[in-house]
């Protein structure tokens, strides 16, 4: 389908009958045109990094600090700080400015090395993490059971095909149509 | 107590791996969590696609509670307050705070310094644990912080913390001017606020862009306004020059962000390889459909890195761009008074509400949109 036109299509459709919308027009304000600016302009910034600053939280953990401020700020977050070799990797990002995929992209890669760990760290607990109930098995179980019994078809796919390789291994002969019904479902 | 956990794009659960929060600086306030929304930011995170978004962090920005423990600096609270807790983090005395930029402050988070100090919103918005929890901290408790009145009811105030006010920031940004159209890309939460905040601004006709019928249904109703599936219109720029006599729409509003259906080439880009900051295509469509000398208002949430817009047709046709974080703090007191007016009912977006303890649920039912879900709210057993 192409985008062509005819000049009949265009109508000037400007304004519906607002009567019966409540609150219509009550913030209105003829100023605030493009040029008219968002903020309540003091020129503050002027001064520059000359406030008072609040009183500075302890630093108790690691904190990655940006390239472009002189200092950690008066208030910050410590949820988990880097650890492992997903923080090596964090540490060596925080190097470059926030103009810099040298900044962005290693941090990608650290938030999925992050996740392994999380299974490691996870398993040295004694906790074998529950993909299906974390993955919000249960909801979609609740309203979209199809997609739901397609992706118990895929598991239960893979773990024949692991069996069966590893029976094959065992001298049986390697056989995949048992497939085929199961594909045929999801298909 | 019991804290949502994240584990990695698409996996997050309940545990008691956390213990209740300490003040950590004087001006903190603990809250024991009374409500606490996903939003479409979450989804960003849940997604995998903000950088320094870690393993074991509690997500959650939008949330209200009542105080537990208060820093010795907070004189303008006490104990068993109930307040709605704006999702951005601001000190109240930097520069940008003076001026009303409180999605900006230059005190709350050390590791970027464009972004500002988000609760539960990874480490590139200041590391913050967030409250889909049963306790939270909240750092500069004298200054974000509003009571809730008597007579709001916490669904409504719940909203208060991020939707309604990103709605009505994002119509504002837009300069509406008596008479103008006004075309809404996305009928999420925040589009179908901003379509509903556009007419008090005194807009003459809201048109709003989406793909899926429940939401689009939902928003004509609740905002009376007209709703289109832009997998029917063909291209949507070709739609609005259409209906607005070839010039184009006064005013456009990006409510979807960097994670926009619509065009392949941005889906694989911005949203599977991560090779921009986002899927542009609402942005895109935003461009091309603003009438010149128009205002594009940006309130979509897009990734650090470049993203591809049509940046050639922002200059041809003199087009000012507006965008931000939502202040919410400085727009809180007027929003109040909507609610209590009757001219905004934000709780009817509230479509579940599910016990704290099934986040992973809701996260996925939400991310998914089943159950014609437009907006989860989590509930602590014990709020
Ligand atoms: N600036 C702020 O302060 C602020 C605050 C809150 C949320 N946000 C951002 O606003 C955006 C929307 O949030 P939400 O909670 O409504 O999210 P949501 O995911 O519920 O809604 C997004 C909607 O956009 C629709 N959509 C997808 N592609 C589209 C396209 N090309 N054109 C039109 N619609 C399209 C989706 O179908 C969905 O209904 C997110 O990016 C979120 O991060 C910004
Ligand atoms: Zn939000
Ligand atoms: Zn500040």
């Amino acid at each position: 389908m192409t985008d062509e036109t005819s000049p009949l299509e265009f109508e000037n459709n400007r304004g519906v009958d607002t009567s019966h919308i409540k609150g219509w027009g009550i913030d209105a304000d003829p100023e605030n045109d493009p040029t008219y600016p968002i903020k309540n302009r003091t020129n503050e910034e002027h001064k520059g990094y000359s406030w008072e600053r609040p009183p500075q939280q302890p630093q108790e953990v690691e904190i990655l600090k940006s390239v472009e401020r002189p200092n950690i700020t008066a208030v910050f977050g410590t949820s988990t700080p880097p650890a492992g070799l997903s923080g090596m990797i964090r540490r060596q990002a925080y190097k470059y400015s926030e103009s810099s995929l040298g900044r962005w992209v290693p941090l990608i890669l650290a938030d999925r090395i992050g996740v392994v760990e999380g299974v490691i760290d996870d398993i040295g607990k004694g906790i074998f993490p529950n993909i299906f109930k974390e993955t919000g098995w249960t909801g979609e179980w609740k309203y979209d059971r199809q997609r739901a019994m397609n992706r118990i078809a895929i598991a239960a796919a893979i773990t024949a095909c692991v069996v069966t390789i590893i029976v094959t291994r065992r001298g049986v002969k390697f056989n995949l149509s048992f497939l085929v019904p199961i594909l045929r479902k999801l298909i | 107590m019991l804290a949502m956990n994240f584990r990695g794009p698409y996996r997050v659960r309940i545990d008691n791996e956390k213990s209740i929060p300490a003040i950590l600086h004087p001006n903190d306030a603990i809250v024991r969590v009374l409500r606490s929304c996903i939003c479409g930011s979450d989804l960003h995170l849940y997604h995998g696609l903000v950088p320094d978004t870690r393993v074991g962090m509690t997500f959650g920005h939008e949330f209200v509670g009542e105080i537990v423990e208060l820093g010795s600096l907070v004189n303008n609270l006490k104990v068993g307050d109930r307040v709605i807790v704006p999702f951005n983090v601001s000190c109240g005395k930097c520069a940008f705070c003076k001026q009303g930029l409180y999605g900006n402050c230059h005190e709350s988070n050390p590791s970027a310094t464009a972004v500002g100090g988000f609760l539960g919103y990874s480490h590139t918005a200041g590391g913050y644990d967030g409250g889909q929890a049963e306790y939270a901290r909240v750092p500069y408790a004298d200054v974000g912080p509003v009571l809730i009145p008597e007579w709001m009811d916490l669904d409504d105030a719940v909203l208060l913390t991020d939707i309604v006010p990103t709605g009505y920031q994002a119509a504002e940004m837009g300069g509406i001017q008596k008479g103008d159209t006004v075309v809404v890309f996305g009928a999420g939460p925040v589009g179908i606020m901003a379509a509903k905040c556009a007419w008090l601004f005194g807009a003459g006709r809201v048109i709003v862009i989406d793909h899926l019928h429940y939401r689009l249904d939902f928003v004509r109703q609740y905002a009376q306004c007209e709703a289109y599936d832009f997998k029917e219109l063909g291209d949507p720029v070709v739609f609005i020059k259409k209906t607005t006599d070839s010039l184009g729409a006064d005013v456009c509003i990006d409510a979807v962000g960097c994670e926009a259906a619509g065009n392949n080439m941005n889906t694989l880009l911005g949203r599977r390889l991560l090779l921009q900051g986002g899927s542009t295509t609402a942005l895109h469509w935003a461009i091309n459909s603003v009438k010149k000398g128009g205002i594009v208002s940006i309130v979509g949430v897009y990734g650090p890195i470049d993203a591809l817009v049509p940046i050639g047709n922002v200059v041809n046709k003199g087009i000012t761009i507006r965008a931000n974080q939502a202040s919410v703090k400085r727009l809180l007191p007027k929003l109040i008074e909507h609610v209590k007016s009757g001219v905004l009912n934000p709780k009817e977006v509230i479509t579940h509400r599910i016990p704290l303890k099934e986040v992973a649920a809701a996260y996925h039912i939400f991310s998914r949109k089943l159950d014609n879900c437009i907006k989860p709210v989590l509930i602590p057993d014990n709020a």
